[in-house]
């Protein structure tokens, strides 16, 4: 695999990124509301206080954060800062930086989409592959059917269908949350305990949905590889069928499957988001939420620019494997 | 010289089945169409009788006075309430509201917002991908940047951040289909740039061009007919994108919160804490009724792929 | 010597299609000794990849063995269970398929592949002893000993056809049958490979079936040649016989219609088409365009009955000749 190749796609990446930046920074500012504004009239509606001179604070803020200055001069601001690694302090929960907002919520949403997503990976190929395999057994082929439909439901959907059974009527598990209410993280086996047994409704939503993704994909993969030469002659070579059926038939479905793990990555946000709204989960998701109903501009814009940084990372990571597991494409730059 | 022998009069006897018995053969046989048809077809009855059994205009939205009535489990299951002709048959909301009105009406808002999104998107991904295939050049190259660069964008963040930032007011039914399909042309693009492009190499096209044919009778006459699976398809999946992410934006809040969109009914269940509360049948029946229609979709979209990708058909 | 390493007796094989069934076998019957070289030939259809996959109990729903027998070394076959199938298969008989372009896995290593053949069939066998047979296998086919850490694609297609050869001859098989080895090849390599074949049979002593539709290769190297058309066994001859005096009224027409220096330009050819398997004309199938065809043809199916020379054909010209031999 050349330098190029990878050089080509650092390059469009970065543009990407840029692109994307750039439409992420200006889209909240078109909205007319200020939300230091809007914080202030909050704080003073909670508190039942008016400052006298309301006016001049939010002045004193918008200088302090630079919102009064021309949308171009703040653009090159920010980036510039962003550049060095600084998103800014969080309008609405100042002084928290957008940072440590970010770190905070960080371990719960990884938790959950990084492993629901490598598991429904793992589990939906497998049975995809084994769903096209004429050797499988019966009730494994059956499956295609619930799966086929379980693919287009929005894991929020099932989400809730899981809250009302398992939650709500069965009491098994508890409704949401990311721990008992009045806990304190700590990291005792204890807590770890309690915050897994949280997580499982949410990752069992997801994985449901995925793994019917991947199921299917692989499946149409599974039935064009069953009819290639190679497997053919793997049968006339006298190899078993479940030699024949890892060696052959897996590792080559598998390989373009790989690809659409970067993709699914980026859709994984999506779900994620509206998981962590449904089973009020404190990570990254319900923190973009809240930053929108404030419309606090730089922590959308932190999280936004780091799910983005996240996703295209990936997906860069997927570009420099992808060759290395398909030996067809690796030897092919001489 | 040898031919086969025919029996003649065993020809004329044959008389083709109609086109609707062949129709309905086939949904038998394309299990996922058939089965994702009936659905899509069992909840536009639903809302049709909602809309035609109910005042749905008044009924489906908030009542002007905030009824502080706890909501109604309704009467489905409880035979005691069936006897007065009054009960609601799947229960109210914390505002009051018939769910069954709601319901109807919220369907039927969906199906708009998904036949809106799903026609522009199609239409405009049809011509792009056209355009750039079949005038290929500088043309070809810009439409397939542009589309190369927005394709690995989180496109439901951008939705979320542009119906977060404008004004609640300007929020309709119509916005939201519009601000759903701003980024979701880019998938029919690319495939129907791809089967054009591999229609104009092939020797049709050049037959037509030398029999004398214009260019525009050769795009509608020779190379349409042939995209007609694909832009089914594209429809299809422009329509559930389009579904899809409107009740992502409506479970977040982001709706147009006066319509009874199925979304929005789940962001108020959300916001009162409704599971929490018991009111389980308030999120619960427009769940089930919008796991139909993806569930329906998904698999028209999968039967609508048999067709035009015959080698996936069941290999049993 | 006759030391009959093959039989086949009585083949049928069936398709059951939506259109109808298709009678892709027709009680097929031969032998073949240690040693030999038949060449079996027909048009597209006849049903001779048909008989290859049989014999390798290879033919898959909706096609069916309706009957007959296949034994390799004394043992048949078609009664064998699963199991033992997969172990005859590669040990008693080998097979060397069509397109060699497509019959190696491409995300494996040359001798990964070979390996785990070697492996299925014996796994007690040590890891060096196994690398030392997969060498040896490569030496036999003229290819070089780095090849075996090469993958597919770095190959040359005559290259790829010569390691299906020697993925064949790994277990020093019995029977080995070459599914139109050259079709894909441009001349030179055909030789190349049909050289190959020659030498490896040689070392082994197999039998082994050519299947193919050039004659021209058929005379070089085989030794008996088998003609097939519509699912039967028309006539099988040695090479000597079917080219100088060919009996059945195809083969005569086949070897008629192959072009010939004295005659330039006129070529002749067989009229009409090979009926569909579905739709098999009654009596003998060959009897629409057959120039010396009978009344009794039209009715009477033929059966393969041998010559007093010890050739064997079907047709009703010859069924006199036979009674009298018997």
């Amino acid at each position: 695999m050349s330098w190029s190749y990878i050089l080509r796609r650092i390059v469009f990446l970065f543009f990407v990124i840029w692109v994307t930046s750039t439409i992420i920074f200006f889209i909240p500012r078109i909205s007319a509301r200020n939300p230091v504004r809007e914080r202030l009239a909050e704080l003073s509606r909670m508190t039942g206080f008016t400052p006298v001179d309301l006016e001049k604070i939010i002045a004193a803020y918008n200088e302090k954060f630079g919102l009064n200055k021309p949308l171009a001069e703040q653009y090159v601001d920010y980036m510039s800062g962003v550049l060095r690694g600084d998103l800014g302090p969080s309008l609405a929960k100042y002084p928290k930086t957008v940072w440590s907002l970010i770190l905070d919520a960080l371990p719960w949403t990884i938790a959950l989409l990084f492993v629901t997503t490598l598991i429904s990976f793992v589990l939906g190929n497998l049975l995809g592959a084994m769903t096209a395999w004429p050797k499988s057994p019966r009730w494994v082929k059956a499956l295609m059917g619930p799966m086929m439909m379980l693919q287009g439901v929005p894991p929020y959907l099932l989400g809730l269908l899981l809250i009302f059974f398992v939650a709500f009527r069965l009491k098994l598990l508890p409704i949401n949350g990311a721990m008992n209410a009045g806990t304190v993280p700590e990291f005792s086996l204890k807590f770890i305990l309690d915050a897994l047994r949280h997580q499982i409704l949410p990752a069992v939503s997801m994985i449901l949905s995925s793994v019917a993704f991947w199921a299917l994909g692989m499946r149409g993969m599974g039935v064009t590889i069953q009819g290639e030469d190679y497997v053919n002659f793997a049968e006339h070579k006298g190899l078993s069928s479940s030699v024949i059926f890892r060696d052959y038939y897996v590792r080559n479905a598998l390989l373009p499957q790989v690809t659409g793990l970067a993709l699914a990555f980026g859709s994984v946000i999506t779900s994620g988001v509206l998981i962590e709204t449904l089973f009020a989960l404190p990570g990254l998701g319900s923190v973009l939420g809240q930053a929108i109903a404030q419309n606090d501009y730089f922590v959308i814009f932190g999280i936004s620019f780091f799910i983005i940084i996240a996703v295209t990372l990936l997906m860069l990571i997927v570009d420099i494997i992808y060759p290395l597991l398909d030996p067809r494409i690796r030897l092919n730059t001489k | 010289m040898t031919t086969l022998a025919v029996n003649p009069s065993s020809v004329a006897a044959f008389q083709p089945p109609s086109r609707g018995v062949l129709a309905m053969r086939y949904l038998r046989r394309n299990k996922s169409l058939g089965i994702g048809i009936a659905l899509l077809v069992f909840l536009t009855l639903f809302s049709i009788s909602g809309h035609l059994l109910l005042n749905v205009n008044k009924m489906a939205y908030p009542l002007a006075v905030k009824s502080k009535m706890p909501p109604d489990p309704g009467c489905l299951f409880d035979s005691t309430k069936q006897l007065n002709k009054n009960c609601l048959v799947l229960g109210s909301d914390f505002y009051g509201r018939d769910l069954f009105a709601v319901m109807a009406r919220g369907l039927a808002q969906t199906a708009q917002i998904g036949a809106l999104a799903g026609l522009i998107g199609t239409v405009v991904g049809t011509v792009l991908g056209f355009i750039a295939a079949y005038f290929g050049g500088v043309i070809d190259a810009v439409i397939r940047a542009l589309t190369e660069v927005l394709l690995p964008i989180p496109v439901f963040l951008i939705q979320v951040l542009i119906a977060g930032a404008i004004d609640k007011k300007l929020v309709t039914v119509t916005t939201m289909a519009l601000i759903v399909v701003l980024l979701a042309w880019m998938g029919p693009t690319r495939v129907i740039r791809a089967q054009v492009l591999s229609m104009r190499e092939r020797m049709f096209v050049n037959v037509a061009k030398l029999s004398g044919m214009s260019n525009l009778e050769i795009i509608f006459k020779e190379i349409m007919p042939n995209l007609l699976p694909f832009l089914g398809s594209s429809f299809v999946g422009q329509v559930f994108a389009a579904i899809f992410a409107s009740f992502g934006l409506a479970v977040l809040g982001l709706g147009p919160l006066r319509e009874p969109l199925i979304g929005n009914t789940l962001y108020f269940a959300q916001y009162q804490a409704a599971i929490f509360n018991g009111w389980w049948w308030w999120p619960l029946w427009p769940s089930l009724t919008l796991i139909m229609v993806f569930g329906g979709l998904t698999l028209i979209m999968v039967g609508l792929d048999e067709i035009a990708n015959p080698r996936v058909r069941r290999s049993e | 010597m006759t030391n009959p390493v093959l039989q086949v007796i009585d083949l049928q094989v069936t398709y059951y299609t939506d259109s109808g069934r298709a009678k892709a076998l027709d009680n097929v019957s031969f032998t073949l000794n240690a040693g030999e070289k038949l060449g079996l030939v027909g048009e597209s259809g006849s049903g001779k990849s048909t008989m290859a996959l049989a014999m390798m109990r290879m033919i898959k729903p909706p096609g069916r063995v309706e009957g007959g027998q296949v034994i390799v070394d004394g043992i048949d076959l078609v009664k064998l269970s699963e199991q033992d199938m997969l172990k005859a298969r590669l040990s008693k008989i080998a097979y060397i398929p069509q397109g060699a372009m497509n019959s190696l896995n491409p995300v494996m290593r040359i001798g990964a592949q070979m390996m785990d053949a070697i492996r299925a069939h014996n796994p007690r066998m040590s890891r060096g002893e196994m690398t030392d047979r997969c060498m040896q296998s490569l030496e036999s086919v003229d290819l070089k000993r780095e090849v075996f850490k090469m993958y597919p694609h770095e190959l040359s297609g005559g290259m790829k056809q010569r390691v299906c050869i020697a993925i064949s001859i790994l277990l020093r098989p019995k029977v080995i049958i070459a599914d139109e080895p050259t079709s894909a090849l441009d001349v030179v390599t055909q030789r190349q490979v049909m050289e190959t074949i020659n030498r490896v049979q040689k070392d082994l002593g197999a039998a082994v079936i050519l299947i193919g539709h050039d004659m021209g290769l058929m005379a070089q190297s085989m030794d008996k040649v088998a003609v097939m058309y519509a699912g039967k066994l028309t006539e099988l001859s040695t090479v000597q016989q079917m080219f100088t005096h060919p009996l059945h009224p195809y083969a005569q027409a086949l070897i008629h219609s192959l072009p010939n220096l004295d005659n330039k330009g006129v070529l002749a050819g067989i009229p009409g088409l090979a009926p569909s398997l579905l739709r098999i004309p009654p009596g003998c199938p060959f009897h629409p365009r057959c120039n010396q065809a009978m009344e009794r043809c039209k009715s009477v199916v033929p059966f393969l009955k041998q010559t007093p020379e010890g050739r064997w054909v079907s047709c009703l010209l010859y069924e006199e000749e036979a009674v009298k031999a018997s």
